[in-house]
Formats: C-alpha cells, sequence, structure tokens
C-alpha cells in the first residue's frame, strides 16, 4: 500500500467515526492551543518590557551613588567625565528622582513619577517635545518651577486642553508646564509616558538636596561598556570605594532581560507541551481501544494478503492524521484566541510562527509515536484469532 | 483417487501434524495427514466440530504452518514461512470465502472486492476495472457501490466470492459457505460454486455437513485429526452412515 492510499483510509476511518475522532482530537487541540496562546502572550509581556527598557536608552548608563564621608560626586565632576571622553559620551544629566501627587483643576494623579533633569535630557534620551518646548539651562539655574510632562499625564490631566501655559500642582507647589514630551510607549500608565520631567535643580531642593544619580549617553552603543568603564574608573578615584556607587548598563540589562525572557518563555512553553504528551497517550489509548475493536477487520485484511507493515502504517497514518487534524484546529485556536487577547487586552500579544511550527510537528510526531504501540499490536495480531473474534 | 491428473498436485500435504499444548495436554488437531489435491478439483473436506478440519483448513489457506509436516502449494514449500511470506501467498494464490462473509463494513462493495488487489500494489484504475468484472461475474456489479449491509445475505456471500475471484488465485478455499444461508440462497450459493469450478477453478470446500460436502466432485472426511475417508462422493454417498 502507498502513502497516499494508508492516507486516504486513514481520512476514511476519521470520518466514520466522527464522535470519537474529535473526543481524540480534543486533547491535541487544547495541548497546541495552549502553547501558542502562552508563547503569543510571553511575546506581549517581552516586547512591552522592552519597550520600558529602551524608553531609558540602549546607549545609556544610569549612575547612583552615595557620598563616603566628605568624599562626594558633584556635577562638576560629572561633566568633567563627559569633558574628558568627548569621543565616548555625548552627554551626561545629573537625575533626581521622586515620587509625587500631581493635581490640575480637579484632576489628580497620585505616585507619579517626576524625575529632574538637566536641559540636555531630551538629547540623552532621545525622546522628543510635541508641544511648547523643553527645560532650558537658565530653568534649571534658576531652579523655576516649570515642567514637561508625558502624554498619559496630559491626558489625565488635561482632558482635552493643551497643557503648555497652565499652571499645575506637584505635592501642592504650583508649576508651569512647558512643554508636552512626544509619545514613546502608547500612553499607558507605568511606562516611559508616565512621567513629569522638571530641573533638577528644583527637584533636589524638593528632596534631600543631594543630587545623587545621573545618567550618561554614550555616542555609539557599541561604546557602553567602555564608557561603564571610565565612569567607574572616576568614581573609584572620588569616592574611593566600589560599593558606593552602582552603574545601571541598559544594554546588558536588555541583554539579560532577553536571556531571562527566552529561559521563562522555553519553561512555560515546555509546562504547556506536557499536554501535547497527555495528549499522545489519550491518543494512544484510543488507538488500543480501536485496534481491539477493529480485530476482526484485521484479521480480513490480513486473510486477503496485508502484510504487517500494512497493518501498522495504516494504524500509524491515521493516528498522525487524527493528531495532525487536531493540532491544525489547535493553531487555528490558539491564534484566533492570542488575536482576541489582543484586541481586548491591547496588548502586544502575537503568535509567533515558530511556536506554530513546532507544535504541529510536534503534534504529528507524538501522535505517530503513541500509534506506534498499537499498530504494532494490530500488526501482530494472528489472522486465525482476529477472524474468529466477533 | 478417481479424478486425479498427473504432474505437479496443487496441494500436496506431506506428514501434517498441528499438535497445541493445552497445560499438561497435547491436543493433536492434526495428526498426521496426508493429501494431495490437483488443479481443477473440487473436493469438500467434512468433519464435526473437533474433527480437525478447520486446523486443516487454517494450514491450507496459509493462515497456519504446521508444527511438524510439508505443505507444497504450486510446488512452493510454505510450511517453514514467516508471516509476511504467508501473506504474500494469500494474497496470490488463495481465494476466501467465509461463513460470515467478512465483508468491511464501512467500505463499499467495489472497495471490498477491491481490497485483494490493494495488497498485491495493483494500480487504482486496474484494481476497479477487475474488481467491477469480478462483480458482473457475479451478477450484482449494479450494487458495487452498495454498503455491505445493504445487501441481503446472499448478496452479500456473492460479493465475497468476487473478491475471492479477483485476484485469480490458483485455489478457492470456502469456509462453511453456507453456513448462515437459508436452504434456497445455498443452493445458489453452491450451483455458483459449481460454476465457478466448470470455469476451472480449483476449490476446497470446508463443511460440517454431508449433503453439503456431497455437492463436491471428491469428500475428504477428518476425523480425530486422521483422514477417515478420500473418494468421490458417490462412493461417499453410499457409505456417509457409517461415518457420522
Amino acid at each position: 500500500m502507498t502513502i497516499l492510499q494508508s492516507f486516504q483510509l486513514a481520512i476514511k476511518s476519521i470520518l466514520s467515526n466522527r464522535m470519537r475522532s474529535v473526543l481524540t482530537m480534543l486533547g491535541m487541540i487544547i495541548g497546541v492551543g495552549s502553547v501558542i496562546i502562552i508563547m503569543g502572550m510571553m511575546n506581549a509581556v517581552k516586547s512591552s518590557m522592552l519597550s520600558e527598557f529602551s524608553d531609558f536608552g540602549t546607549d545609556t548608563l544610569t549612575v547612583a551613588y552615595n557620598p563616603i564621608g566628605n568624599r562626594v560626586v558633584t556635577e562638576e565632576d560629572l561633566y568633567q567625565i563627559v569633558e574628558e571622553n568627548k569621543e565616548l559620551f555625548k552627554g551626561v544629566s545629573p537625575t533626581v528622582e521622586s515620587v509625587k501627587n500631581l493635581s490640575y483643576n480637579g484632576h489628580k494623579l497620585n505616585g507619579e513619577t517626576v524625575r529632574g533633569v538637566a536641559e540636555n535630557f531630551l538629547t540623552i534620551n532621545g525622546a522628543k517635545v510635541k508641544d511648547g518646548r523643553f527645560l532650558s539651562y537658565s530653568d534649571v539655574y534658576l531652579r523655576q518651577p516649570r515642567c514637561v510632562i508625558g502624554t498619559y499625564v496630559a491626558n489625565e490631566l488635561f482632558p482635552g486642553e493643551n497643557p503648555v501655559g497652565k499652571v499645575m500642582k506637584i505635592d501642592g507647589e504650583d508649576f508651569t508646564v512647558i512643554g508636552v514630551r512626544a509619545e514613546t510607549a502608547g500612553s499607558q500608565k507605568y511606562l516611559a509616558d508616565d512621567v513629569v520631567l522638571i530641573p533638577y535643580t528644583k527637584a533636589a531642593r524638593m528632596e534631600t538636596g543631594f543630587i545623587t544619580s545621573c545618567v550618561f549617553a554614550v555616542k555609539d552603543v557599541k561604546d557602553v561598556n567602555q564608557g561603564q568603564t571610565v565612569i567607574e574608573d572616576r568614581l573609584n578615584e572620588l569616592l574611593g570605594d566600589k560599593d558606593a556607587y552602582y552603574i545601571n548598563n541598559m544594554a546588558s540589562m536588555l541583554k539579560m532581560l532577553d536571556t531571562i525572557m527566552g529561559v521563562l518563555t522555553g519553561a512555560i512553553a515546555g509546562i504547556a507541551a506536557i499536554s501535547l504528551l497527555v495528549a499522545g497517550i489519550g491518543i494512544m489509548n484510543i488507538m488500543l481501544v480501536s485496534v481491539t475493536e477493529r480485530t476482526k477487520e484485521i484479521g480480513i485484511r490480513k486473510s486477503l494478503g496485508a502484510r504487517k507493515k500494512d497493518i501498522r502504517g495504516q494504524f500509524i497514518m491515521e493516528s498522525g492524521v487524527v493528531s495532525g487534524i487536531g493540532g491544525t484546529i489547535g493553531i487555528l485556536f490558539g491564534v484566533l484566541v492570542v488575536y482576541i487577547i489582543r484586541l481586548l487586552a491591547h496588548i502586544d500579544a502575537k503568535p509567533t510562527l515558530g511556536a506554530i511550527i513546532i507544535s504541529f510537528s510536534v503534534s504529528v510526531g507524538v501522535g505517530m509515536l503513541f500509534g506506534y504501540m498499537p499498530a504494532k499490536k494490530a500488526a501482530n495480531l494472528n489472522p486465525i484469532d482476529a477472524l474468529r473474534s466477533e | 483417487m478417481s479424478n486425479q491428473e498427473k504432474g505437479t498436485p496443487l496441494i500436496l500435504l506431506e506428514n501434517i501434524y498441528k499438535i497445541y499444548e493445552m497445560g499438561e495436554e497435547q491436543v493433536r488437531a492434526n495428526d498426521g495427514i496426508n493429501l494431495s489435491i490437483q488443479k481443477g478439483e473440487f473436493v469438500a473436506i467434512v468433519g464435526k466440530s473437533g474433527s480437525g478440519k478447520s486446523t486443516a483448513m487454517n494450514i491450507i489457506g496459509a493462515l497456519d504452518v504446521p508444527t511438524s509436516g510439508r505443505y507444497l502449494l504450486n510446488g512452493i514449500d510454505v510450511s517453514g514461512m514467516k508471516d509476511d511470506e504467508l501473506a504474500g501467498i494469500r494474497n496470490k494464490m488463495i481465494g476466501f470465502i467465509f461463513q460470515q462473509y467478512h465483508l468491511l463494513p464501512r467500505l463499499s462493495v467495489l472497495e471490498n472486492v477491491e481490497l485483494p488487489l490493494l495488497y498485491a500494489g495493483v494500480s487504482p484504475a486496474q484494481r476497479k476495472e477487475r474488481a467491477m468484472k469480478a462483480l458482473e461475474k457475479v451478477g450484482i456489479a449494479d450494487k458495487w457501490n452498495n454498503q455491505p449491509k445493504q445487501l441481503s445475505g446472499g448478496q452479500q456471500q456473492r460479493v465475497s466470492i468476487a473478491r475471492a475471484l479477483v485476484g485469480n488465485p490458483s485455489l478457492i478455499l470456502a469456509d462453511e459457505p453456507t453456513g448462515a444461508l437459508d436452504s434456497k440462497t445455498s443452493r445458489e450459493v453452491l450451483t455458483f460454486l459449481q460454476q465457478i469450478h466448470e470455469d476451472g477453478n480449483t476449490i476446497v470446500l470446508i463443511t460440517h455437513d454431508n449433503s453439503i460436502a456431497l455437492e463436491a466432485q471428491r469428500v475428504v472426511r477428518l476425523k480425530d485429526g486422521k483422514i477417515i475417508f478420500d473418494g468421490p462422493s458417490e462412493e461417499y454417498r453410499k457409505v456417509q452412515v457409517n461415518m457420522q
């Protein structure tokens, strides 16, 4: 018998036992579907994390430091690092991070990120101003109560209004909005557009008075690690203690994040793949029942000249086709669910081609593998006993 | 042995023993059978249940191999063959007609008749053509697309005869072919068997029923695994009462 003939035979047998075939496929459908859904969801988580992180820029190095006794890092020291390594650094901005409550005209936003930055932060950050202007040198120098807000804050505090020129309150203190930063992360809460930028001098005054962090930008992403070494050397010199500062290297963070996400996705997909295994065992079960039920058919076929490999091929083909069809339905089901989640939850869930290919081939493979044992049992039946069975 | 011609017999059984171990006990289902059947003969193997006729049929039908002894079919030694070789012999040399017809319920009449050709590797177009011819021969070609369960018992048996004939086997082996049929339909089937015998086919008929056995030219009677009568049916008619 040719492969085509056993394929046709398998389709015929599946169609003639529809209810059972569908139930057998159900395990495969759920297994393959869940692998695709999980991979799609992980894709969404990964891309949202990446977009958040990349807002800091992969070409930036965030540095936090503490004074050790009378050894301190001044703003002049920071600028000097850039000045001495002009070929390496694009610039540096001292930063002061704080969490504040915002309000304007009855609209309130609590627990918002307020970031004190220098006038060159926009260049370092690679962002743009949509309306109005960014902070100027004099705003920073004179500690002006002026701010540039992210699009999320603009939408929430100033619905239907142009925020530029309006006076909002940050922890009760008046700040004039001088600009709105262009959207970078879909204007979503907790992401990069959920931010208020004020002069770092002003921010320092509102907090402890000290500046204990900054962000460097390198000219070329390739030089991130070299830049880190330069900064480390200088901070060691200034503070005399390796534990007094911490440098956050976005590029290596991203790399690490990517690795972690990869491992996590693999682990979760592996768990989902167990359901494929369970589905395979289900198929084996049904095929064993099927062999028992069709003992007489096997006997007749053998008496008419079917060899072992004909019978074996017939049953392996049948379980392969059942799980292949189940896998295909599972793919359609999984892709559909992923797109529904994408629409309803507004996340970047996407079915991955890799997940589709892997889960389909695994399902067919599992079907044929688990079909082998029942098929072998069928092939080895004695034709006399098989004919006599009812 | 009146009907024997010269040359190699189609079936030659030499000292066939089939012994089953039932715990401590040995059951000699075939206890030294010697039998030779020429091409073109119509032989009935008759016996009560337990006489060893089914075992003999399984061996002649290449469904089973003897414990000892030699079985030559068309001069080929079948007695020591492996499963797949036996399958090949059954496929090419033997056409089975069973008591319960043994048609596959999910296949159409035509597909059922095509089965032996399918396993012989015949191309689809040829398969269909030859199967249709076989169906015409048994007078049931108009039902080719029906399911077996839509046919009467007699019609189903005719389909199974078509299936037995389709591969042009050397031997037609009929196992109680009328066992499931009423007397009128049985008559039809027996007439039909005689007809295909006249066409030149060799037929071995297995039955427990003396009156059926008498339809053949030659009768072989088995008892306790041994042949107790082998001769023309006219002769058997005279002595059958003593054989019960």
